[in-house]
């Protein structure tokens, strides 16, 4: 059976860390985001952790959501697309071919969770960063939508690696680089058509919600976090 | 009453004073009419040199950011698709009506028309990131047996766009050809050569003309439903999207009111000009703009219909993420514009053009001017304050200002028009000649 990816993030173990944005940052070839792009809403990160605020100063909690692209199974970015540069794959990822990309922004707009971003300019990296990028992943240029892409490379390479070895793909051989880099261990990746995988198991959870669920995406990240 | 003034119609003017009067517009050059073109030429070419900056750099030059990824550009867009509505309407509808008065201001009309809408096309690539790639849009065989996305809006758009494109040029041209070969007859040789070529060979035998009345017929109501289809598309582009307070089915018709509201307030400017600067106080008399400007006041009254149905729905149904772009469109952020908006697309309207004592060719301009405004500011009231407030309120962001490239392509594109139309009335008569023509009798037609 095709894989279909998923991820369940688990609120409640999350600490706003901002590893996961680090590694995604490092492993997807994304431009270090500056002072002067944050103050122009210019920043890039595929993986972003929003910040919610309850009750007043000092009495304040702050609760952390770790947000991308939630892969949505009725995707409203993929119908807008006038160039198919933003696709449904068999295995349910929502794919963005950069070279199909001419940059309408339409996909953006219709995005309700805001997680595409574009490249305003050719991206650049100070000294000596360049010299760390993924041979894996594309440098995208100036004038199209990216975003997060579950490490697709990542996805592709266990696959390969599977069938070179024939050895069947284990739960948790796929790792894309913000769940590995994640020290609470709070986002866990897989595959949803497998009912015994830990990330379909926590999708099961009483706990487990996803983000504007009401709108019809379908999203294929799940957030778990005890009720109130 | 101001309202009738005794002037006579044009229709009852000898023909042969007709005749000269519409043609000399079209020879001798001045030095004013020099000055007129080139200024706004410098206007483009600084606005060409702001699209080279972009081109160049990337689309970081403009204003737009993260979540407000469109702005002024699909502004333009809408904001001059919208004019295009003016030909459509008074010389479609007219026509189609019978309605004696039409026949000064068709043409006017029917030029602007064509050329707004060659600017307003030239903004969907424009906004692009990688404007080079445009023709990716279109449906052409290619190695890669790509197709378009036909279930994109913008596929549709484009598909409506050239539609209307190539309608609106039809309808400007077919009652061109009688006055052109007119103008083959007597006249320096180039321009022979050029009126000669235009006309068809017509000769004006009753075959000819029957035909010619019966395929413009025929355009009139093509034109009239593609170009109501056009603008419903554009309003769709934003409708068919999940946004809070895009979602909305009135989109289409509140659309299609705006824009031929638009289109009239561009024309009585157009015809108001025209009139000063050619001296055709005889042709466009206060007649027609008093009948403009009660036009006008119907569409205001519309348009403030579609307004309140719009935002009143959505107040009412107090949808949350429908609530904060409402709070932000009529209290917060942008509240002055709403109002402003609000001001000069009725109330100014209203009291200038609704007051009979004060309704005059001047205060039809002023209101006019108003309205551009007022219709400018309506599609980025549309635009930007749902973008910038997002789904999840973190993900929202500070206010989107347009960037000197925006605002110099802007300012190029009214410059355009102005040039588009004086190269206009320098090679065609900008009012049909032929349709005061006396042998051409309505009951023939």
């Amino acid at each position: 059976m095709a894989h279909r990816w998923g991820m369940a993030i688990d609120l409640d173990r999350c600490t706003g860390c901002e590893a996961c944005v680090v590694a995604c940052h490092a492993e997807n070839n994304i431009p270090i985001s500056t002072p002067e792009q944050a103050a122009t809403g210019r920043t890039t990160h595929w993986l972003r952790v929003d910040r919610y605020y309850e009750g007043d100063f000092p009495d304040v909690k702050v609760k952390y959501m770790p947000v991308l692209c939630q892969q949505c199974d009725e995707a409203p970015c993929e119908p807008v697309c006038p160039t198919y540069a933003t696709y449904h794959n068999p295995e349910g990822l929502n794919v963005q071919v950069y070279n199909r990309c001419v940059g309408t922004f339409y996909c953006a707009n219709n995005c309700p969770y805001t997680v595409r971003y574009f490249n305003w300019f050719d991206p650049v990296w100070p000294e000596p960063m360049q010299l760390q990028h993924n041979p894996d992943v594309a440098v995208r240029m100036a004038g199209v939508m990216e975003k997060c892409t579950f490490c697709i490379q990542r996805i592709k390479r266990g696959k390969d690696e599977s069938a070179a070895s024939g050895q069947e793909l284990a739960d948790g051989d796929i790792q894309p680089a913000c769940v590995q880099g994640c020290p609470a261990e709070a986002m866990v990746f897989g595959d949803l058509n497998d009912p015994e995988s830990k990330v379909s198991r926590m999708a099961e959870s009483s706990r487990a919600t996803r983000l504007l669920e009401e709108l019809g995406t379908k999203p294929k990240v799940f957030y778990l976090e005890r009720g109130r | 009453m101001p309202g009738r003034v005794k002037v006579t119609p044009p229709e009852l003017l000898p023909y042969g004073k007709i005749r000269e009067d519409l043609f000399r517009p079209l020879s001798g050059l001045t030095k004013k009419y020099f000055i007129a073109i080139l200024l706004p030429l410098l206007v483009i070419l600084f606005g060409a040199y702001a699209w080279s900056v972009q081109l160049r750099y990337g689309m970081g030059v403009t204003g737009l950011h993260r979540p407000v990824f469109w702005g002024f550009y699909i502004v333009d867009f809408v904001f001059w698709i919208g004019i295009s509505h003016a030909g459509t309407l008074i010389s479609a509808i007219l026509r189609l009506t019978d309605a004696g008065w039409r026949k000064p201001i068709t043409r006017a009309a029917e030029a602007i028309t064509v050329f707004a809408l060659m600017i307003g096309g030239l903004f969907p690539i424009i906004h692009l990131g990688r404007a080079w790639r445009f023709y990716w849009l279109m449906p052409y065989p290619n190695s890669r047996l790509l197709w378009p996305n036909f279930r994109s809006p913008l596929l549709w758009d484009l598909t409506a766009i050239c539609a209307y494109v190539t309608g609106s040029v039809i309808f400007l041209y077919l009652p061109l050809i009688p006055d052109m070969a007119q103008l083959a007859e007597h006249n320096t040789p180039w321009r022979r050569k050029l009126y000669k070529a235009l006309s068809l060979g017509w000769t004006g035998s009753d075959t000819e003309w029957h035909a010619l009345e019966r395929a413009m017929k025929l355009m009139a109501g093509i034109i009239l439903a593609v170009a109501v289809s056009v603008h419903t598309i554009v309003a769709w582009d934003f409708a068919m999207a999940i946004a809070p307070m895009w979602h909305s089915t009135i989109f289409g018709p509140y659309f299609v009111v705006g824009a031929i509201f638009s289109g009239l307030a561009g024309l009585m400017i157009v015809m108001a000009l025209i009139r000063k600067l050619m001296g055709l106080e005889l042709y466009l008399t206060k007649h027609h703009f008093d009948n403009l400007a009660k036009l006008l006041l119907l569409m205001s009254v519309l348009w403030l219909y579609f307004t309140l149905a719009e935002h009143i729905t959505a107040w009412y149904g107090n949808d949350p993420s429908e609530m904060v772009v409402f709070g932000a469109r009529t209290r917060t952020r942008f509240a002055f514009l709403f109002w402003l908006m609000v001001f000069v697309n009725f109330v100014v309207p209203f009291v200038l053009l609704g007051i009979r004592k004060l309704r005059s060719i001047t205060t039809g301009v002023i209101a006019s001017f108003g309205i551009l405004l007022g219709m400018f500011l309506e599609r980025y009231i549309i635009v930007v304050p749902t973008l910038s407030n997002t789904r999840l309120p973190a993900a929202s962001s500070m206010s989107y200002l347009p960037s000197w490239v925006e605002i110099a392509i802007t300012c190029a594109t009214f410059a355009g028009m102005v040039v588009l139309y004086l190269l206009f009335s320098k090679l065609f008569p900008i009012i049909a000649v032929w349709e005061f023509k006396p042998h051409v009798a309505e009951d023939e037609l």
